[in-house]
């Protein structure tokens, strides 16, 4: 493991079968390959039969070529990009339980008005903010809060999605090239034997 | 046509040309065991613990490149077969495992004999399956099989419940697999290869080593080419042995913990190492900063995730090797490599493998070099795991290609035995030995009994020295000779062992019986075993301590001595 300064976080998205077991597959191997994730998110995509995953990965390069290889190399995984900043946005959601009596309800109010957070439930002493943002955003609002007593928590964990309208198949079949050396490593051509071609599918 | 579960298995394997299927029943596998004689293309062997069927499809699959097949019924069925599973899996073996598992209303129950068998199976195979309805027992078979072949091959197993098996369905064998996610890579990206090429072209030291890969996608004259073309030597891993002639002029041995210290030093040497089908084990690296130092790396590899796992490469190549080295070896010029080869040929000499002693007794790597010596080095070796594996790998001489079958990657004792019968099972024109060191055959030795009942010919040489030698040896070198739990003060007699089960034994005590007894087990039919009773005290050598390198390489004291 590389030292503690130069761990990033990475943000690799797979697109899998949603079949029974498939979600284990992945954590299966997340674990028996002792790769650090700090969160994921899973849920269906727009194309019926298969799901996407986004997961957050904390490590250097080699380490995150490493994951996105062995993601490849499970069968039901069919596609896996690396998202960053640039050409990606990343939402997550989270659900806040504050305190909140009569006194401080409407300090609370405002500020996840600021935030343009949403208040979904109100209780004598507490409320649940919901917000949605990037984690810089969520976690300001959570030290805010801290002030006036933060109950509860729940985080969805990081979704990114490709920025720009249109995913071209060829951009799709760069993300996909392996990259885990400043020396660049040589793409095969692939073998498909009837099977439908990965480059025509929609991202990871 | 419309056919049941167990019809569509037993006709799927027909199809995938199957002829044989190891195998042992149980009750919630009985009714695919039930449909078998129907379908008398498919030789079942019942074995006598599925251990044994896992590893006889390995050794199968390996001594073929064709898929072998094993059955299990649910619960301990199932779980008996996991390490041999497990070993297909780290060898890039090509297997395919059929389970029973409990009705489907049953799943999740606790049910008698029920085992998650999918779940306990995930981490160690390539794919598996638990089928839930007979429809999709067309496309899961025909998956099943391309998955354990293509690409880097490994081990697929196919659960189903029982009910499965008698459930009725449309059968339509598949002619083609949709796996989107799955794309074995063929032929390599051309400028990574030129690229490759250019390395080559400036390098003064290069070595090769040689892996399964060689084996599998069968490269062996591609490899020889390249490797004549460049004059690179060539070191061959613990899998790779048999790729590559081992009397070829270029071939420098195993790398590795115990590999010839000649191949430990030119690696050490070289500026440029060429990885092809083969994935830097630790066994191979020890301490990776320590390894090669001085070296740039090509590797290839059918397995994008092998690339950088263990050991930066210079340049990586991903693509299946016998392609890769179709598109390499034009680009490489033909090189004088006369001084880098003299250097290796001085190492060679100054560090010879083994020096016979003058007494009597018999050493293991006597036993090997007889069994090379009257085999004219052609026959199939199985081996278990520990020093005498270790042994042949250094001293068989082999002569025809894709011969070494042993467990490389799990090293599971116990692999000896099963192994050869697979492997003699495939190629039943081949003479097959087997080197078992008396711990491992111990732990499968009742297959001895399905090795009679089939007449599957395998010689057994038992490379006998009454302890678990590596473990023992270990203890000499790092426990002070504090020998815990590594003596068997209560070995059966073998000989007799043998003849219960029906087959000739042979006991051989003193150096003059080897010849004899390796000659008269050739002579005899059906499976012999012999009990070479061996100095119990022999180490093998050149030792690289794990987490070393080369600077750290003991050698054989009698042979340092005999230098000096």
């Amino acid at each position: 493991m590389a030292m503690q300064d130069s761990l990033q976080q990475h943000t690799v998205v797979a697109l899998v079968y949603d079949r029974p077991g498939v979600l284990n597959r992945v954590v299966s191997m997340v674990r028996r390959r002792a790769f650090n994730i700090s969160s994921l998110a899973v849920g269906h995509s727009e194309i019926p039969g298969l799901s996407r995953m986004t997961f957050v990965v904390e490590g250097d390069d080699t380490l995150l070529a490493q994951v996105m290889s062995q993601l490849r190399k499970l069968v039901d995984v069919v596609r896996v990009s690396d998202m960053n900043t640039e050409n990606s946005v990343f939402r997550e959601l989270c659900l806040l339980r504050v305190k909140a009596d009569a006194e401080t309800r409407s300090e609370v109010m405002q500020i996840a008005n600021i935030f343009r957070a949403n208040i979904v439930d109100v209780a004598h002493d507490s409320l649940v903010v919901e917000i949605t943002g990037d984690e810089d955003k969520v976690e300001s609002l959570a030290l805010l809060m801290e002030k006036f007593g933060v109950l509860e928590i729940m985080r969805s964990g990081r979704l990114a999605m490709v920025r720009g309208s249109v995913w071209e198949a060829d951009t799709a079949a760069k993300a996909a090239a392996p990259s885990w050396t400043e020396n660049g490593v040589g793409r095969a051509r692939a073998q498909t034997e009837g099977s439908q071609p990965a480059a025509v599918l929609p991202p990871g | 046509m419309r056919l049941n579960g167990s019809q569509i298995i037993c006709q799927a394997l027909l199809n995938e040309g199957v002829d044989t299927v190891f195998g042992i029943p149980g009750g919630a596998i009985m009714p695919l065991y039930q449909t078998l004689p129907q379908f008398p293309g498919l030789r079942h062997i019942l074995v006598r613990h599925e251990q044994g069927a896992a590893m006889a499809a390995d050794g199968y699959g390996r001594a073929t490149g064709n898929v072998g097949v094993c059955f299990a019924t649910s619960g301990p069925g199932a779980t008996n077969m996991v390490t041999g599973l497990a070993g297909a899996m780290m060898d890039s073996v090509p297997v395919v495992a059929v389970t029973g598992q409990v009705t489907r209303e049953a799943i999740g129950k606790d049910a008698f004999q029920e085992t998650d068998v999918t779940g306990v199976t995930l981490p160690v195979l390539k794919h598996n399956y638990l089928v839930m309805t007979a429809a999709e027992l067309p496309r899961v078979m025909k998956e099943a099989f391309y998955l354990a072949r293509s690409g880097r091959p490994g081990p697929v197993l196919v659960d189903v419940p029982k009910d499965v098996f008698v459930e009725e369905a449309e059968f339509e064998y598949p002619e083609t697999v949709e796996l989107p996610g799955y794309p074995p890579p063929t032929y390599a990206d051309e400028e990574a290869v030129k690229r490759a090429a250019e390395l080559i072209a400036e390098a003064k030291r290069p070595v090769v080593m040689a892996g399964h890969g060689i084996i599998i996608s069968q490269a062996y004259k591609e490899l020889q080419e390249f490797a004549e073309k460049g004059q690179f030597p060539v070191s061959t891993t613990l899998l790779g042995i048999s790729s590559f002639k081992t009397d070829h002029v270029l071939n420098i041995g195993l790398p590795g913990m115990h590999g010839s210290a000649f191949a430990s030093h030119a690696i050490n040497d070289s500026d440029l190492l060429i990885g092809l089908g083969m994935r830097f084990d630790d066994r191979v690296t020890s301490k990776v900063s320590l390894f090669a130092p001085k070296a740039k790396v090509i590797h290839v590899d059918i397995d994008p995730a092998e690339l950088g796992k263990n050991v930066p490469p210079t340049i990586g190549i991903v693509g299946n090797v016998k392609h890769v080295l179709q598109q390499l070896t034009p680009l490489v010029e033909r090189a004088d490599r006369r001084e880098w080869l003299a250097h290796i040929d001085q190492l060679r000499m100054k560090h010879p493998l083994f020096r016979d002693e003058s007494d009597d007794q018999i050493r293991p790597q006597d036993v090997i070099q007889q069994i090379s010596d009257l085999t004219d080095g052609k026959a199939i070796i199985a081996t278990g795991v520990g020093q005498h594996q270790m042994w042949a790998a250094q001293l068989y001489n082999f002569a025809e290609y894709n011969s070494f079958v042993t467990s490389g990657g799990l090293g599971s004792m116990g692999y000896e035995v099963p192994s050869a019968m697979g492997a003699q099972v495939a190629c039943p024109d081949r003479v097959v030995w087997t080197l078992a060191g008396d711990g491992g055959f111990q732990m499968t030795m009742m297959e001895l009994a399905t090795m009679v009942e089939n007449h599957i010919p395998v010689k057994i040489a038992l490379i006998n020295n009454f302890s678990l030698g590596m473990v023992r040896q270990w203890q000499d070198i790092f426990y002070n000779h504090d020998y815990v739990a590594t003596l068997y003060t209560g070995n059966p007699d073998f000989v007799k062992l043998a003849e219960a089960f029906g087959m000739k034994g042979i006991r051989a005590t003193t150096k003059s019986e080897v010849g004899p007894a390796v000659a008269e087990a050739m002579e005899t039919d059906g499976p012999v075993l012999v009990d070479f009773q061996v100095e119990m005290t022999e180490n093998v050598y050149p030792f690289i301590p794990p987490g070393t390198g080369v600077d750290a390489m003991v050698e054989d004291p009698r042979l340092v001595e005999g230098r000096s």
